[in-house]
């Protein structure tokens, strides 16, 4: 280093747009205002579906878990439906068609899941209107609160809060793992300390995860661990309609004095309410930005200000980049490429679904042909491929075919006759063919083999494979 | 460093500056700084706890005495725990029960191959079908000269095989030579031979190939009339195997084919227990401190073998 090291530089002098570097990576607490309004009801319609997650599990079907992600025995019930690893490529789909919805409701209408339905929006509000409840709901009262002296009240309200927010945590863990497991017997089980390893982990991880995501992190979570904000932007278009601020209807802002009328100033009275209701705590004047998760609980907030000072609603509104700044046409929905494309996507994907599940296989068979070596001759000259033959029963009955082969005259097969497989498993069975060299005159010809479920008259398994011989 | 908590927007400054750009000297975050020397401190924690470092004889051990070929065997007996009720099972039953049992069946065929790969594949091929003209004998076919059955096979592993063929060069002209080497063929693709048949007869072939020569199972002799050759079914291959035969040592040209001994304890116990229920005796009275030594040699165990034995019966279908 030279001596000029470590002369002191005021960096708002190098650069202009230092003021945009200040953001709170969690050294100010976020304290949003609660207001009424039509989004709030929205946010709470929301978060309501996620009662599915919690109650869901505790549905019954025939006596069994409707929903059961059944890991260890590696399969997936759905009511009566039984979905195998076979049948992953649906799994796929599914993914696929969550993930292109995802990407279509935010090219359309902005971040609706980050506002209305996100995991982390909904617990930290949850875990807010707690903490709001017992430290007060403004950033004033909480932070009076917090530099009080400790008493018996205070600690009161700290511990209430903390417990609240660890039952909620653990329930979360809990009926995560319901979801693996049956429902009533994970509940039995952690009650007597019998839960196995895996589902201790599970629920630590969930609680620890919920208690620090939506108690500690809340907003951070948001701006530097989800990727979806830093993508948002190549999921928005000029005609996204996202919570705005109208900047040419209200700028320049500024306070309103008694009796005094709007002339020169623009509709916004600087009452920084839109800022106190955030849930990241931004500006929603600043524009479109990462921490926006579109929840439009400034619209509400602006809405009852507008009202108050009798002007017209929809300072901050829903509304498209277009139609703030004029500068173009706004595309009617049907009329966007985007939306048009994401459409066949959801449609091709949803179809791939219900077809996936109407047409489920009761079975998986497989004919593999052994390799080493291709084919022998016998001692009578014929020539002997050998199979192994593999068949899962799908069906919760135990299935018993009989196997038959098809399609090459003359063949014979042997070793493998009738066949009893027990529900969810499957059995390799070697099947020895043997054809006369004289009726074979191609060395390579189709064989199919076809197993008939004595079981149930209404299932036959068919497997097209091949025969080899020397010609 | 900077103290911009203090002084927002103040930092220090390295005094570098090219084309007006200043570079600034701003710390590295606490908890990125934190993590480092955590991370330092991980490598100290590792090296106390596990093998480290190389000295001259050995590194050193580390407190939790953890090894690789410990993890190794641990592992194993993992699997092997896994394995012992089957193996326990598969030990109490006859092959003949194995194959009968669709489930040690399973277990037998899938536990044989590492075996049969380090075993037999190098000379039988990995599906019991070894290279063309190789000369071993193929596995996957229905022909057994020393018998098919899953016993019969047993007793091939545990005593090994030789089949034993001697050298005509002396004993027949060229052109007996000859008339047999076109009756042998004539044999295997359904063709009757009378002359060839005559000549067959009276060199004596049939007394180890069988008056119909269709072999001797005791003498695992081959059976001229199917199609499968036990060395090769060229002309010029056939005539080898008769001027210089099989595993005859008077001539150097002769064929070697020998299968070696892989328990020679359980050649004699199946042999004995054969003897004693050909004499209608019950093998389990059967004193086996009078029929063994005791240093009989054992490359396999008698479980081996028999799982060995159900693996190659189902390679064709056995007999």
């Amino acid at each position: 280093m030279n001596e000029e090291a470590n002369k002191i530089t005021n960096v708002d002098d190098i650069y202009d747009e230092v003021s945009d570097w200040h953001v709170n990576t969690g050294g100010i607490k976020i304290v949003a205002k609660r207001l009424a309004g039509r989004f709030r009801r929205l946010k709470w319609f929301g978060m309501s579906i996620w009662l599915v997650f919690f109650l869901g599990p505790y549905l019954r079907w025939n006596g069994a878990q409707a929903i059961l992600f059944d890991l260890p025995n590696r399969q997936f019930n759905f009511f009566h439906i039984t979905v195998y690893p076979q049948d992953i490529w649906m799994l796929s789909l599914t993914l696929l068609f969550f993930a292109i919805l995802l990407a279509a409701v935010t090219s359309i209408a902005g971040r609706v899941f980050c506002g209305y339905f996100c995991f982390q929006t909904v617990w930290t509000d949850i875990y807010t209107l707690i903490e709001a409840k017992l430290e007060g709901n403004t950033p004033q009262k909480a932070t009076k609160f917090n530099n009080s002296p400790w008493s018996f009240d205070k600690l009161v309200r700290k511990v209430t809060k903390h417990s609240l927010w660890l039952a909620i945590a653990l329930l979360t863990g809990v009926s995560f793992a319901a979801w693996f497991t049956d429902a009533f017997k994970l509940w039995y089980d952690y009650f007597t300390l019998q839960a196995p390893l895996p589902a201790w982990i599970v629920l630590g991880m969930f609680t620890a995860g919920t208690y620090g995501f939506a108690g500690f992190m809340r907003e951070q979570v948001c701006f530097w661990l989800c990727p979806y904000a830093r993508l948002q932007g190549v999921m928005y278009d000029q005609d996204t309609i996202l919570p705005s601020y109208d900047a040419e209807r209200g700028e320049p802002r500024g306070k309103l004095k008694k009796g005094q009328h709007q002339q020169s100033k623009g509709s916004c009275v600087d009452c920084n309410v839109c800022v106190a209701v955030c849930p990241t705590g931004i500006d929603i004047r600043k524009g479109q930005q990462e921490g926006c998760i579109t929840c439009g609980i400034c619209i509400d907030a602006c809405d009852s200000i507008m009202d108050k000072t009798q002007q017209p609603r929809g300072l901050i509104r829903y509304a498209s980049y277009k139609e703030l700044h004029h500068n173009a046409k706004t595309v009617p929905l049907y009329k966007r490429p985007r939306v048009i494309i994401y459409s066949l996507i959801l449609l091709t994907a949803l179809s791939g679904v219900i077809y996936g599940f109407a047409n489920l296989s009761p079975t998986e068979f497989k004919v593999v042909h052994d390799r080493q070596p291709v084919f022998v001759r016998l001692s009578d000259g014929s020539i002997q491929n050998k199979y192994t033959v593999k068949l899962l029963n799908k069906t919760k009955e135990v299935m018993t075919l009989r196997f038959s082969i098809e399609g090459l005259e003359g063949a014979t097969l042997h070793g493998l006759n009738e066949m009893t497989v027990e529900p969810g498993k499957v059995i390799p069975v070697t099947a020895l063919v043997r054809v006369p060299d004289e009726q074979l005159n191609k060395s390579l010809v189709p064989i199919i083999f076809k197993g008939k479920v004595l079981t149930n008259s209404n299932i036959t398994v068919r497997y097209k494979s091949m025969f080899i011989g020397p010609k | 460093m900077a103290d911009n908590k203090n002084n927002p927007n103040q930092v220090s400054d390295t005094g570098h500056e090219w084309d007006g750009i200043k570079e600034l000297n701003n710390p590295c975050p606490r908890w990125w700084l934190n993590s480092l020397w955590l991370s330092g401190l991980l490598v100290i924690v590792y090296f106390i706890l596990y093998p480290s470092l190389p000295l001259v004889n050995e590194s050193t051990k580390g407190l939790l005495g953890w090894t690789m070929i410990k993890e190794y065997k641990e592992d194993l007996a993992k699997v092997e725990a896994k394995r012992a009720p089957f193996e326990d099972k598969l030990a109490a039953m006859t092959a003949e029960e194995i194959l009968a049992d669709q489930e040690m069946l399973n277990y037998a065929i899938g536990s044989s191959k590492v075996l049969f790969g380090d075993n037999c594949a190098a000379c039988h091929g990995t599906g019991g079908a070894p290279a063309e003209g190789a000369g071993y004998p193929n596995l996957s076919d229905d022909d057994w000269l020393f018998g098919g059955s899953v016993n019969d096979i047993m007793m091939s592993i545990a005593k090994g095989r030789a089949g034993m063929m001697p050298a005509h060069e002396k004993l027949l002209n060229t052109d007996e030579v000859d008339q047999l080497v076109k009756f042998v063929v004539d044999s295997s693709n359904g063709i009757q031979n009378e002359a060839g048949m005559a000549l067959y007869t009276s060199k004596g072939c049939f007394a180890c190939h069988g008056a119909d020569a269709k072999g001797i199972k005791a003498m695992g002799s081959a059976n001229l009339t199917d199609k499968i050759w036990r060395f090769s079914g060229d002309e010029d291959q056939i005539r080898h195997t008769i001027l210089h035969g099989v595993n005859d040592a008077s001539d150097p040209q002769t064929r070697v084919a020998v299968m070696p001994q892989w328990s020679e304890k359980l050649a004699i116990m199946l042999q004995v227990r054969a003897d004693a229920i050909a004499d209608d005796e019950d093998p389990n009275d059967i004193d086996w401190s009078d029929e063994l030594e005791g240093d009989e040699g054992e490359r396999l165990t008698e479980t081996e073998i028999k799982k060995l034995a159900v693996y190659v019966h189902q390679f064709g279908g056995g007999q």
